[in-house]
C-alpha cells in the first residue's frame, strides 16, 4: 500500500532563504505524525506545503494518489480533503459559529443547507459546544475558538487533518480541552500532521515524531524512541530544553 | 442681509438645485462604487496590464484638481472628438456625472484596497484550505469584512463627492451652488444667500453621516 502523503525531496525558498532543504517524508493513512523542533526550523512551512498554502519551489508531493504539486492539479479540489486549523484560529468573524461552519460546503455545493445546519450542530456537539452554535467567535475563549475552527475543518469531511501549533496561542488552561478533541480524532482513525510544542500530546498521541531543524528531518522515530533515547545531538538538546521546563 | 426675506425668495430655487445635487451625487456614488470596485480588483490582478491600467488612472485622478478634470470632460475631450470626426456634446449634467465619477471611483478604489489589505491574511487562508477559490473566498469573507473596515472611509468619500459637486456649477449645472450664484448675481444679497446654501449642505450631510451612524452600528462584528 502506498502512503497517503508522500513528499519527495521538497526544497522551499523565501527569497535567499532557503527554509526547506530537501525533505522527505511517507505518511501512512491513519498516522499520527507530531512535529516538533525550534521556531525557525521549517516546520509549519512544511505543513503548508502539504495543502499549498505555500508554493513549494522544488519537489513533489502527492496526497491521496494525486501529484498536488503538478501546476494542472485542481488544489481547491484537493484542499477539501485536507483540513487545517490554523495558531491563530482564523474564524470568520463576521459568521457565527454554525456559520462559520456551514459555509464552506453550503459555498462548495456539497450539502444543502439543512444538511449543513445538521452536520454543524452534530459537528458542535463532539467538540462540546452544542451551546454556542449562534454565538459569534469574538464571544468565545481561545479554547472555544480553536475548537469552532476543527469543527469547520471537519465539516469538509476531510480525511487529512494538518493542525500549526493549535495550541500555541491559548492560555494554558485552555490547551487542555482543545488536546482532547485532538485526541479523539486520533483514536477515530484520522490522519493527523500536527506542529506542536505539546511534548506531553506528542508522547501519547503520536505514532511517529519529527524532530526538524534548519530545514531538514534531523531524526525520526516512534515517541518512546525519540523521547527516551534521541540519537541526534541536536533532538537530544532541543529536547533537554524544552522537557526541562 | 435680511435672512427671513431672502430665504422665502431663494429657497425654492436652491431646492430645486439641492434635488440635483442630490441626484448627481448618489448616481455618480453608485457608479463609482463598481467602478472603484473594479479598479482596485484590476489593481490586485496578477495580470500587469490590468495593475497598469488602474495606477495610471488612479495617479491621474489624484494627481490633478477636481475643477481641471471637469474642464477636462467638459471641453477638452468632446473638442479632442471633433477634431476627430466624431460629434459628441456633453450636457452639464453627464458631464457632471463622468467627472463625480471618475473622481470618487479612483479614490474609492483606493479606501477598498487599504480596507481588502487590513483583512487579516489568515482569513484568506483559512478560506483557501476549506477548499474555496479566491474568488469565493473574496466574496464570502475578505469582502464582508472588508466592508464593514471602509465603512467610515466610504461615508467620508460620499461626503467629498457631495460637496465636490458644487464645482461642478462651473460648466453650468444648476445645482445648489450654481442657483445660489443666480440669485445673488440678480440681487447682490451674497451673505443671506450663501449661509442659507451652507445650512442646506450642513442637513444634507448631517443626515448622512445620522444614517451612515445607524449602518455603522448594524453590521458591526
Amino acid at each position: 500500500m502506498t502512503a497517503q502523503i508522500i513528499v519527495n525531496n521538497l526544497h522551499k525558498h523565501f527569497g535567499h532563504l532557503e527554509v526547506l532543504k530537501g525533505i522527505n517524508l511517507e505518511i501512512e493513512k491513519g498516522q499520527v505524525v507530531c512535529v516538533i523542533g525550534p521556531s525557525g526550523s521549517g516546520k509549519s512551512t512544511l505543513l503548508r506545503c502539504i495543502n499549498r498554502l505555500e508554493e513549494p519551489t522544488h519537489g513533489d508531493i502527492t496526497v491521496d494518489d494525486i501529484r498536488i504539486t503538478d501546476p494542472k492539479v485542481d488544489i481547491n479540489r484537493t484542499r477539501r480533503h485536507i483540513g487545517m486549523v490554523f495558531q491563530q484560529f482564523n474564524l470568520f468573524p463576521h459568521l457565527s459559529v454554525k456559520e462559520n461552519i456551514m459555509m464552506a460546503p453550503l459555498e462548495l455545493k456539497l450539502k444543502t443547507k439543512e444538511e449543513a445546519e445538521q452536520k454543524a450542530i452534530e459537528l458542535l456537539e463532539r467538540v462540546g459546544l452544542s451551546d454556542k452554535v449562534n454565538a459569534k467567535p469574538r464571544q468565545l475563549s481561545g479554547g472555544q475558538q480553536q475548537r469552532v475552527a476543527i469543527a469547520r475543518a471537519l465539516a469538509m469531511e476531510p480525511d487529512i487533518m494538518l493542525f500549526d501549533e493549535p495550541t500555541s496561542a491559548l492560555d494554558p488552561e485552555m490547551v487542555g480541552e482543545v488536546l482532547a478533541v485532538m485526541k479523539e480524532l486520533a483514536s477515530m482513525g484520522m490522519t493527523m500532521v500536527v506542529v506542536t510544542h505539546e511534548m506531553g500530546f506528542a508522547k501519547d498521541v503520536a505514532d511517529r515524531v519529527i524532530f526538524m531543524d534548519e530545514g531538514i528531518i534531523m531524526e525520526e522515530a516512534t515517541p518512546a524512541e525519540i523521547f527516551a533515547n534521541p540519537k541526534n545531538t541536536r533532538t537530544m538538546e532541543f529536547l533537554k530544553k524544552v522537557l526541562s521546563v | 442681509m435680511n435672512l427671513g426675506k431672502v430665504f422665502s425668495e431663494v429657497n425654492p430655487l436652491l431646492l430645486k438645485g439641492l434635488w440635483i445635487t442630490i441626484e448627481v451625487s448618489v448616481l455618480s456614488l453608485l457608479l463609482a462604487f463598481a467602478l472603484g470596485l473594479c479598479t482596485c480588483f484590476f489593481g490586485m490582478s496578477k495580470k500587469a496590464p490590468l495593475r497598469w491600467i488602474s495606477k495610471a488612472y488612479v495617479g491621474l485622478i489624484r494627481g490633478t484638481p477636481m475643477l481641471v478634470q471637469v474642464f477636462y470632460v467638459y471641453f477638452a475631450i468632446p473638442q479632442l472628438l471633433q477634431f476627430m470626426g466624431f460629434d459628441v456634446r456633453l450636457t452639464p449634467f453627464s458631464a457632471g456625472l463622468i467627472t463625480l465619477t471618475l473622481n470618487a471611483g479612483a479614490y474609492m478604489s483606493e479606501i477598498f484596497r487599504g480596507a481588502i489589505n487590513a483583512v487579516n491574511t489568515g482569513q484568506m487562508e483559512a478560506a483557501r484550505s476549506l477548499g474555496l477559490s479566491q474568488a469565493q473566498a473574496m466574496r464570502k469573507v475578505i469582502l464582508p469584512q472588508a466592508f464593514r473596515i471602509c465603512l467610515p472611509s466610504l461615508v467620508n468619500q460620499f461626503i467629498i463627492t457631495i460637496k465636490d459637486s458644487s464645482l461642478i456649477s462651473v460648466i453650468g449645472l444648476a445645482e445648489i451652488m450654481y442657483q445660489a450664484k443666480i440669485y445673488v448675481g440678480r440681487t447682490m444679497e451674497s451673505f443671506a444667500t450663501y449661509t442659507w446654501v451652507a445650512i442646506y449642505y450642513l442637513v444634507l450631510i448631517g443626515i448622512l453621516t445620522y444614517v451612515a451612524k445607524i449602518v455603522e452600528r448594524k453590521v458591526q462584528i
